[in-house]
């Protein structure tokens, strides 16, 4: 017993390392791969780390209006939420540390908890940039939760009725039963649709270009971070590398769980390598997509248009998807 | 009665507002000024702007150093429109002393305003793409931008302070051999024109940011007296070069653009803003193309010897206005000039961004928080060409004048110095 306990104890471990070191890279080859879009020559791919090793050093300030203890606490609540995501997202291809200990609903909660520690943290600060762009997260959370809601609850009841008996909201399972194969040719464009709306979601849940309202630079001086200096940022800057890995994961485990070994009939270690590899691509390749060229690509929106994006053309994409799936189902 | 409805509107809602203020340091601002905005949720119900944080005594000292000093130091007005406040300042001082320029020279002047047209605008269009949250646009913008700046500086041997007007001509020539190198980087200007027209105003995120945003009707803006691009965005057709042509400009037809000419009707927004500065940059390009093709052959100056030019400008006396558009819209020198001193004996500058400082006020109202970094520069403002006066105490208390005290302040400095 206290083998496997210290034996979990361990994988937790490399798996907090690993998905924070993923993170960071995903993070360097953003930065890079969207400057060298843009026509500059864009930061060394170590940035990251660099930017992580410079704000620990740095003095932690805490303005004198802010309610300290809250202030203080919300980047690690932020930070634990995501590492805790961690292990309930399957990484790599393989089941997650904390399967049957929780399941995709966990995850949809998991998810809100950094933007809540923001907004708590931004009412915190006691800055009027902060406050603005506080409530401005409040107002997109709204906006993007019901779709995302929506679009992963679609794909576990359809599981759900297509294989009475399993436990359908797990990531595992999930994983293992890709929906592609199992809908008819309605449940296709419906699945289609709702790939389509988490996509357009990923940006909004990792407050990126267009909708990296809550922080705006040029309007409200970083919002939320406004006040946010040294660990309590570094802490924020990790939870957000990490969050970007989760999105990419989650993504991947509801729509591309496919490995590559199975096809190319290599089994064991060398199977595993191969499929981990696979996994790297395919998280990268949903980041490039859901972030890097959508932030190149786009104006900032105004919290009015974007809530008005997510309410009416997401939520209906999705919705619509969801009744596809329904009718796929039924008939 | 448009202040009034102003007015109107900042009362109304002022029990249940909470104020942001923005400035004097604020990403979203090149230069310092401080705007407090009342807001209503996310929308501006009122705002108070003080500028102030930039002045430097310029005209004070440009009155305590001998002509020629001086012009250097308008150029230092500011550092985008480094040829257009000499440009002004020497048709002033032209003006007062009756000095005649020949004819290549202010070719030559029109060349390098033109230029500086271009590469103005240029850097507006990308503070504006980054003040929306799109920084591709502002990267790509600027690198286009660098093309003038290199002919600029191929022309003239400067990126910036061109020191090319000198009272009574121009100090350097455009030599017949490098005029290739500009009708180059005009061609270059003219194959991207139509791709920065579809950067800008056929992209639907530029345009969902943009259209309706920052609206100035043309009746306010002739009310309030808005110059340059911000005038023509509203349809208001004022133009220095239209109006009273000057230099080069009277041997062409300059027409003033607004968005009109784009076949839309003007709103005054910041779309349409954006449309008139590309408009402009076409525009000067077919300026300077005419004035390379009609490039008179001829001295550079009338008074060639510069201790020749301080003898005839210390025995001048008289006063004289320099107008000229800058990118920004109009720039005015005054200068007054008495016999036996070397210095002006006034100089007074008021620069674009003076005259449309009251616009950003019906600009900003009743639009959102995060409209204000692109309304604010929208007017494209430059404040420390415009900053003339801070007031502090000796202690370092600030004061602020009302209008009535300043017009009694004004019209008794006016008695003063009409003796």
């Amino acid at each position: 017993m206290s083998a496997t306990l210290l034996n979990a104890v361990w994988q937790g471990i490399i798996i907090l390392v690993g998905g924070t070191f993923l993170g960071m890279v995903y993070k360097g080859l953003d930065r890079k791969l969207a400057a060298q879009m843009q026509g500059r020559i864009g930061p060394p791919l170590r940035q990251p780390f660099f930017d992580v090793v410079k704000l620990m050093v740095k003095e932690n300030i805490v303005p004198d209006h802010a309610v300290a203890w809250l202030y203080n606490l919300m980047p690690l609540v932020s930070l634990a939420a995501v590492g805790t995501l961690l292990f309930y997202v399957p990484l790599g291809g393989f089941e997650p540390l904390l399967h049957g200990y929780g399941d995709l609903i966990l995850v949809l909660y998991l998810l809100a908890v950094p933007s809540i520690a923001m907004v708590l943290g931004g009412f915190a600060a006691g800055s009027p940039f902060a406050s603005v762009g506080a409530q401005r997260e409040l107002v997109m959370m709204m906006a993007y939760e019901f779709p995302l809601a929506i679009t992963l609850l679609s794909l576990g009841w359809y599981l759900s009725a297509a294989m009475p008996g399993v436990h359908v909201f797990s990531l595992s399972v999930l994983a293992a039963n890709p929906l592609w194969g199992l809908v008819g040719p309605l449940g296709f464009i419906g699945l289609l649709l709702l790939f389509c709306a988490l996509m357009i979601v990923t940006p909004a849940e990792l407050a990126k270009i267009p909708f990296d309202i809550p922080e705006a630079e040029t309007e409200i001086a970083g919002g939320i971070l406004a006040e946010y200096s040294g660990r309590n940022m570094a802490m924020f800057y990790l939870a957000d590398a990490i969050k970007m890995v989760v999105m990419g994961s989650l993504t991947v485990a509801l729509f591309f769980p496919y490995g590559l070994s199975g096809l190319l009939g290599v089994a064991g270690a060398w199977g595993s390598v191969i499929d981990v590899i696979f996994y790297l691509v395919k998280v990268f390749v949903v980041i490039f997509f859901a972030v890097i060229v959508v932030r190149v690509a786009f104006a900032r929106l105004k919290i009015g248009q974007a809530v008005r994006l997510f309410w009416l053309p997401i939520t209906g994409i999705s919705l619509l998807g969801m009744l596809l799936l329904t009718l796929d189902r039924i008939v | 009665m448009n202040n009034d409805s102003i007015n109107l509107k900042v009362g109304q809602c002022a029990a249940t507002t909470y104020s942001v203020p923005v400035g004097p340091v604020h990403p979203a601002l090149k230069e310092p000024i401080r705007f407090t905005f009342n807001l209503d949720g996310e929308r501006i119900v009122g705002v108070d702007i003080k500028p102030g944080f930039a002045h430097r005594g310029i005209e004070y000292m440009g009155m305590r150093r001998n002509l020629i000093q001086a012009l250097y130091l308008s150029e230092r007005i500011c550092g985008i429109c480094s040829i257009s406040h000499p440009l002004a300042f020497t048709q002033a001082v032209e003006n007062a002393a009756g000095i005649e320029v020949p004819p290549r020279a202010q070719y030559i002047r029109t060349i390098i305003g033109e230029l500086e047209r271009v590469h103005s605008h240029l850097l507006w269009a990308g503070v504006g793409a980054h003040e929306l949250g799109f920084d591709t646009l502002l990267h790509l913008t600027w690198n286009v931008r660098e093309k003038s700046m290199d002919l600029l500086e191929e022309l003239t041997g400067n990126r910036v302070d061109y020191a090319i007007p000198i009272f009574s001509g121009v100090r350097r020539d455009v030599p017949a051999e490098k005029a290739h190198l500009a009708y180059e980087a005009l061609d270059y200007y003219k194959g991207l024109l139509q791709q920065m027209i579809d950067a800008f105003l056929h992209d639907k995120s530029v345009e969902m940011r943009t259209r309706n945003v920052g609206a100035l009707s043309y009746d306010l803006a002739v009310d309030l007296c808005a110059v340059g691009p911000t005038a023509r965005a509203s349809g208001v057709k004022k133009d220095v070069r239209q109006d009273m042509p000057y230099l080069a400009y009277a041997d062409m037809e300059v027409k003033a653009i607004t968005p009109e000419d784009f076949g839309t009707e003007p709103h005054g927004d910041v779309y349409d803003n954006i449309i008139v500065r590309l408009l402009e940059v076409k525009q000067s390009i077919e300026i300077i193309e005419f004035c390379l093709e009609n490039l008179p052959s001829g001295e550079l100056m009338s008074i060639p010897k510069v201790p020749a030019l301080l003898a005839t400008l210390k025995k001048a006396s008289g006063e004289g206005l320099g107008r000229h558009e800058a990118p920004r819209g109009e720039v005015i020198h005054y200068v007054r000039l008495e016999e036996g001193i070397e210095e002006p004996a006034v100089w007074k500058v008021k620069a674009p961004t003076y005259s449309n400082l009251m616009a950003w006020v019906p600009k900003f109202l009743g639009d959102e928080i995060a409209d204000v970094p692109i309304i604010a520069a929208s007017i494209d403002p430059c404040m420390c060409c415009m900053d003339r006066v801070h007031m502090v105490d000796t202690v370092g208390n600030e004061t602020t004048r009302m209008k009535e005290e300043l017009v009694r302040l004004s019209r008794e400095k006016t008695r003063r110095i009409c003796g």
